[in-house]
C-alpha cells in the first residue's frame, strides 16, 4: 500500500508535530543543561508554522485517507486553539519547570506528542482515528503528570490517571468494538447511514452509543466520571495541569460532539437526555464542591469540572430535536466559544498558581493568596479578573461564554437550563470571590510580607499578558472570535 | 459598525461621560499613590461638567430618547452600543455624576490606605452607574449592572468596618443571584419580542400575559433585591453599616435607585398587563417596607443603621410612586429618587464627619454636637429635616405627589403610607435630639472639632439642592413630564382593558379633580 502525497498533505502539521517531538528526543541528550531552553524555543517555532498552514484549512474540507480524517474549518478552530495552549503552556512550563528542578528537555516532547493526539483527536473521522488520537494524548499525559519524581503526590497522580485513564479508554473501546458490530464500519458517515437507518432501535447500538459516552465523559470529566480530576490535578506539575485542564479538555469536547453529532445525529433522541443528565449533575456537583476546597488546584479542578458542565449545554442544545437546524448550529458555536474563552482564564488562573510557586511559597493552598494586593498588585489584579471571569460576571469574557451558551440554551427552549447554570454560577462566585477577598481583605502575615518578590520571568509575562488580554479583550469585543465560531460550525451541521 | 446616530448636538455627551472616569482610573493606574485624591476629584468634577450640557441641551418637551448614540457592537446576536437618556434617567445621571466628586471629597482623609484602588473603584462604579441608566440595549445594561458589582465588592470589603467581608459578600451574592432571572428574562425577551436587544424595540412588543407573568416575576427579582424591598432588603443594613462613607453614599444615592428604575423603565412599560395584575402585591410590600423600615429606624443605636433602615422606609414611597400608575405618582417617584439621593447621601456624609472624630457610630457616643460643633450641627438638622419631609425642602414634595399618586389609586394605601411619614418624624426628630442636644461625652468632646472648609464645601451644594428642590422644583419636573406621560399612557390601556368600570371611572375622576401636577405646585409656592 503507498501513501499518497496529498493526504500526506493534509495532514502535515501533525507530521511537523510529531517529528518535532522525535527531533527534540535526539538533540536532547547533545543539548547541555542549561541550553535546553533552545529546544522550547524550537517548539514554539514549529507550532507557529503549524498554525500558518492550518489558518489556511479555514472554509474548505479536505477529506484524507479514504475518510479516517477530515481537514475542515471545525477542526481548523481546534487546532488554531491547541496550538495557542501548547505554546502557553511551553512558555509557562519554561521557568516553572527550572522552579520545580524537574527541567527535562522530554517535556517539551511530551507537550509536542500530545497535541499530535489532540490534533488526531479533532480532525479524526474515524472512531479508531479518534481512539489513536486519545491514546496519543492520554498516555503522553499519564507521564507529564508524574514528571515531579521526587514527589509521592505527583506519582501518585500519574497512577492515578493512568488507572483510571485506562479503564476509561476501555469502556471506550468496547463501545467502538460493539458498534462496529452492528454497523460493520468505524467509519463515522457509514455508521450513520446503518444508524439511521436499519439499526436506529438496536439495543445493542444503544449500549454501545452509552459506553462511547461513558468513555468521553470521563475525558471531558463531567459528573460521575470526574473522580480522577481533583487528584491528578492538585498531583501534577501546575503547568501540566493547566495543559490538562485546558487542551485535553478542549480537545475532548471536540471529538466527542464529532461523533455524537456525526455517527448518531439522526438519533439525537438516544443521546441528548443523557446528556442533559450528565450536564445538570456536573454543573451542580463541580460548584459544590469546590466550594469546600482548600487548595487552589483542587478548586480550580472542580471549577474546570463545573466548566464542564456548562460546556455540555452547548452538546444538550446541538443534540436537541423539534427546533431548528440553525438553532443546534447555535448549540455547537457557543460551545467553541466558551472552551476558547475558558481556556483563557483557566491557564491565567493556573499561570499565577505557578508565579506563586516561583515566588517561594507553596502557592497551592488558598491561604498563599493572604494579601497579595499588597505585596504584589499587579498579580493580585490579574488573579480578580481571572476570577471574576471565571465566575462568568462582565465585563469579562468569561460572561460572553456563559451569555452566549445560554442564549443557545433558552433558543432551545431550555430556559429553565440556563436558569439552573445561572443559579450555580452565583453559587460558584462565592468560591471564586473567597481568592479575591483572601487577596484583597486580608492583611498577608509577616513571613508572607518577607516573600513579596514575585519574579516575573518574560515568558511567563507572555502567557499572563496572553491570558488577560484574551479575557478583557473577548469580553469587550468578542465578535470576530463569534464568527470566527459561526464560520467553523459550518461543516459539521449535523445529518438531518 | 457602520450604523451611526449623530447625538443631538453633535457631540457624543453621554459617551464622553462615560469615558471620564474610565480614563480617569488608567490615569490614577499609572500616576503617584500620592497624587490619586487630586487627580481623582479632578477627574470626577471634569464628568460632572461634562454631564451639565445633558440638563441644558435637554428639549423638556421630548418624551423620547435623547442624546442618543448608537453603534453596532457585535454582529450575531446584534447587539448595540446603544446610549440615550428621557426625563426619568438624565435627573439620575446629574445626579451620580453630582454626587461622586462629593464621595471623593467625604474621602479626602478618611481613606489612608490603597488609595489608587479606592478612587479607581469609585470611578469605575460611576461609569458603571451612568451605563446602567444611559443603556438602550438590554445586553449592554445587564453588562454595566452586573459589572457595578465588583468595585461595590471591593469598596465594601476592603476600606470596610469590621464586618467588612461578610457584609461584602453578602452584597454581591444577593445582588447577583437576583440578577440571574433577570439574564435569563432579558433571553427570552430576544425571542419572544422579535430577536432584538433594544430596550425601546422590546418595550413596543406586546406580550402573551402568561409570559408576561413570568417576565414580571423575574424583573422583580432583580429589581426589589437592588431597591431593596421588603422582604430582599436584610444585606441593606449590613453592607450601609460596614461600607466606608463614600461607599455608603453612592449605595444609598445611586445603587437603590437602579432597582426602582428597572421597575419604571422595564417592568411598566414592557409587561403593563402583568403590572397591572400584581400592583396590589407590589403596593402592600411597598407599605410594609414604609412602615417595617420606620420602626426598624426607631430601634437602632447606630446612627449609621438607622440611616439605612430609613432607606428601606423611603424607598417604599418610590416604589408605591411607580406603581400607583399615574403622572403624580411616578412624577413624584422619579423626585423622590432624586431627594432621597440628595438627602440620605448628605446624612451619610455628616455620619462619616462624625465618625472622622469620634470613630463611633453609637448614637450616645456622640451627644451634644449643637454646641461643640455649631455649623456641622445646622447642616444636620437641615438634612434630618428634609428626611422627614419638611415643607419647604425636597422630600415634602416628591413624598406629597407619591401620596396624591397612591390617593388616586387607593385612600387606604395611602393613609397607612402617610403614617410613613409621621414615623419618620419619630425617629429622626429623635435622633437630633439626642445627637444635636443630647449631653456631650466628656471622652469624646475634645475630638469634636467643627467642619473645616473641605467639608463645609462639600455640603452646601446638597443644601442648595434641598432648598431649591423644595422651593421650586418646576425645572425638575418640567424635565421629566413628558417621559412620564408617556409610561403613563402605555397603562391607561392596560388599565381599562383589565378593570371593571367603576376603578377606571376612579381613575379618571381623579385626573379630572386634579390638575397637572406642576401647576399644583407653582400656585403654592408662588412668593
Amino acid at each position: 500500500m503507498t501513501l499518497p502525497l496529498a493526504d500526506l498533505v493534509t495532514i502535515l502539521p501533525e507530521l511537523l508535530i510529531v517529528g518535532m517531538a522525535c527531533l527534540i528526543l535526539v538533540l536532547d541528550p547533545i543539548t547541555p543543561s542549561g541550553k535546553k531552553d533552545f529546544l522550547a524555543w524550537m517548539s514554539l517555532g514549529i507550532l507557529g508554522v503549524c498554525a500558518l498552514i492550518t489558518m489556511t484549512d479555514f472554509g474548505e474540507t479536505v477529506v484524507a485517507f479514504g475518510g479516517l480524517v477530515v481537514v475542515d474549518s471545525y477542526a481548523a478552530f481546534w487546532k488554531m486553539l491547541l496550538y495557542l495552549v501548547s505554546g502557553l503552556t511551553i512558555l509557562l512550563s519554561m521557568s516553572y519547570l527550572k522552579e520545580e528542578k524537574i527541567e527535562l528537555a522530554e517535556y517539551y516532547a511530551f507537550v509536542l506528542l500530545a497535541l499530535a493526539g489532540m490534533m488526531v483527536m479533532v480532525s479524526g473521522t474515524d472512531l479508531l482515528t479518534i481512539y489513536l488520537g486519545i491514546e496519543l494524548m492520554s498516555i503522553t499525559l499519564y507521564i507529564m503528570a508524574g514528571l515531579k519524581r521526587s514527589e509521592a503526590r505527583s506519582i501518585e497522580a500519574s497512577a492515578k490517571y493512568f488507572v483510571l485513564g485506562a479503564f476509561s479508554s476501555g469502556i471506550l473501546l468496547y463501545g467502538i468494538s460493539l458498534l462496529f458490530g452492528v454497523t460493520g464500519s468505524t467509519r463515522l458517515s457509514e455508521i450513520s447511514a446503518v444508524v439511521n437507518g436499519p439499526a436506529s432501535e438496536d439495543p445493542l447500538m444503544l449500549l454501545a452509543l452509552m459506553l462511547i459516552i461513558v468513555g468521553f465523559g470521563f475525558k471531558v470529566a463531567a459528573v460521575p466520571f470526574h473522580m480522577w480530576t481533583p487528584d491528578v490535578y492538585e498531583g501534577a506539575p501546575t503547568s501540566v495541569t493547566a495543559f490538562m485542564a485546558v487542551a485535553s479538555k478542549a480537545a475532548s469536547f471536540a471529538a466527542f460532539l464529532r461523533v455524537l453529532l456525526e455517527a448518531f445525529g439522526g438519533v439525537k433522541p438516544n443521546w441528548n437526555v443523557l446528556i442533559l443528565a450528565l450536564c445538570v449533575v456536573t454543573i451542580a456537583l463541580g460548584n459544590l464542591v469546590a466550594i469546600v476546597q482548600t487548595n487552589v488546584k483542587r478548586m480550580l479542578a472542580y471549577s474546570s469540572i463545573a466548566h464542564a458542565g456548562y460546556a455540555l449545554i452547548g452538546i444538550v442544545v446541538a443534540g436537541w430535536v423539534g427546533i431548528d437546524p440553525d438553532v443546534s448550529s447555535r448549540g455547537i458555536s457557543s460551545l467553541m466559544l466558551y472552551l476558547a474563552i475558558y481556556s483563557f482564564m483557566t491557564l491565567g488562573a493556573f499561570a499565577m498558581v505557578a508565579i506563586l510557586r516561583k515566588g517561594g511559597l507553596e502557592g497551592e493552598n488558598i491561604e498563599d493568596f493572604t494579601g497579595l494586593a499588597k505585596r504584589h498588585k499587579g498579580g493580585a489584579f490579574l488573579m480578580l479578573v481571572f476570577m471574576i471571569s471565571l465566575a462568568g460576571i462582565p465585563p469579562t469574557a468569561g460572561f460572553i461564554g456563559k451569555f452566549y451558551i445560554l442564549m443557545a440554551a433558552v433558543n432551545a427552549e431550555l430556559a429553565w437550563l440556563a436558569i439552573f447554570a445561572l443559579i450555580f454560577a452565583a453559587i460558584s462566585a462565592f468560591y471564586y470571590l473567597r481568592i479575591v477577598m483572601v487577596m484583597y481583605m486580608r492583611d498577608p502575615s509577616p513571613e508572607q510580607e518577607k516573600n513579596t518578590r514575585l519574579t516575573l520571568s518574560p515568558q511567563v509575562s507572555v502567557v499572563l499578558a496572553c491570558a488577560i488580554a484574551g479575557v478583557v479583550l473577548l469580553g469587550v469585543f468578542p465578535g470576530p472570535l463569534v464568527s470566527l465560531t459561526d464560520l467553523s460550525v459550518l461543516s459539521i451541521s449535523p445529518v438531518r | 459598525m457602520t450604523e451611526m446616530v449623530v447625538p443631538s448636538g453633535g457631540m457624543p455627551w453621554l459617551t464622553l461621560i462615560l469615558i471620564l472616569p474610565l480614563l480617569g482610573s488608567v490615569v490614577l493606574l499609572l500616576a503617584h499613590e500620592s497624587m490619586s485624591r487630586q487627580i481623582a476629584l479632578t477627574v470626577s468634577l471634569l464628568t460632572f461638567i461634562v454631564s451639565l450640557p445633558l440638563w441644558f441641551l435637554f428639549d423638556n418637551g421630548q418624551a423620547g430618547m435623547q442624546f442618543v448614540e448608537k453603534h453596532l457592537w457585535i454582529d450575531s446576536p446584534a447587539i448595540h452600543y446603544a446610549l440615550g437618556v428621557d426625563g426619568i434617567s438624565m435627573p439620575l445621571v446629574l445626579l451620580t455624576t453630582f454626587l461622586t466628586p462629593l464621595c471623593i471629597l467625604v474621602s479626602w482623609t478618611a481613606i489612608q490606605s490603597r488609595l489608587k484602588e479606592f478612587f479607581i473603584s469609585l470611578l469605575v462604579m460611576e461609569t458603571a452607574t451612568i451605563g446602567v441608566f444611559g443603556a438602550l440595549d438590554f445586553v449592554l445594561f445587564y453588562i454595566f449592572w452586573e459589572t457595578m458589582l465588583i468595585p461595590m465588592y471591593l469598596l465594601i470589603g476592603v476600606w470596610g468596618g469590621p464586618n467588612r467581608v461578610y457584609a461584602a459578600i453578602k452584597f454581591f451574592l444577593y445582588t447577583l443571584t437576583g440578577s440571574i432571572l433577570l439574564l435569563v428574562a432579558i433571553m427570552v425577551l430576544f425571542f419572544e419580542g422579535g430577536r432584538t436587544f433594544d430596550i425601546l424595540t422590546l418595550t413596543q412588543a406586546s406580550y402573551d400575559p402568561g409570559l408576561q407573568s413570568l417576565l414580571f416575576w423575574a424583573f422583580f427579582a432583580a429589581f426589589a433585591v437592588k431597591v431593596p424591598m421588603f422582604p430582599f432588603h436584610t444585606w441593606l443594613p449590613d453592607a450601609h453599616v460596614q461600607a466606608p462613607t463614600a461607599g455608603s453614599v453612592i449605595l444609598a444615592s445611586v445603587l437603590l435607585k437602579l432597582g426602582t428604575y428597572g421597575f419604571l423603565r422595564f417592568s411598566l412599560p414592557m409587561l403593563p398587563d402583568a403590572s397591572v395584575t400584581f400592583t396590589p402585591i407590589i403596593m402592600t410590600l411597598s407599605v410594609i417596607a414604609i412602615i417595617y423600615g420606620a420602626y426598624m429606624a426607631l430601634a437602632q443605636s447606630d446612627i449609621k443603621k438607622l440611616i439605612a433602615y430609613s432607606s428601606v422606609s423611603h424607598m417604599g414611597f418610590v416604589t408605591l410612586g411607580i406603581f400607583a400608575w399615574n403622572a403624580q405618582g411616578i412624577e413624584g417617584a422619579v423626585l423622590q429618587m432624586v431627594n432621597h439621593g440628595i438627602t440620605t447621601g448628605a446624612l451619610f456624609m455628616c455620619v462619616g464627619i462624625i465618625y472622622e472624630r469620634t470613630h463611633s457610630r453609637e448614637i450616645g457616643d456622640n451627644g451634644g454636637l449643637a454646641k461643640a460643633m455649631p455649623k456641622y450641627a445646622t447642616f444636620l438638622v437641615i438634612f434630618a429635616l428634609s428626611s422627614v419631609g419638611l415643607p419647604g425642602m425636597n422630600s415634602f414634595v416628591g413624598e406629597f405627589l407619591v401620596l396624591v399618586g397612591v390617593f388616586a389609586w387607593d385612600k387606604l394605601t395611602a393613609t397607612l403610607a402617610a403614617l410613613g411619614i409621621i414615623l419618620a418624624a419619630v425617629y429622626i426628630l429623635y435622633l437630633i435630639q439626642r445627637i444635636v442636644y443630647g449631653p456631650a461625652s466628656p471622652k469624646m468632646l475634645p475630638k469634636l472639632t467643627d467642619l473645616n472648609a473641605r467639608e463645609f464645601g462639600m455640603l452646601v451644594p446638597l443644601v442648595v439642592l434641598v432648598f431649591w428642590i423644595g422651593l421650586y422644583p418646576k425645572p425638575l419636573l418640567d424635565v421629566m413630564h413628558a417621559s412620564v406621560e408617556r409610561v403613563v399612557a402605555t397603562h391607561s390601556a392596560s388599565i381599562v382593558v383589565q378593570q371593571d368600570g367603576d376603578s377606571s371611572d376612579n381613575v379618571l375622576v381623579m385626573s379630572e379633580v386634579l390638575p397637572p401636577t406642576v401647576n399644583v405646585f407653582e400656585a403654592e409656592v408662588a412668593p
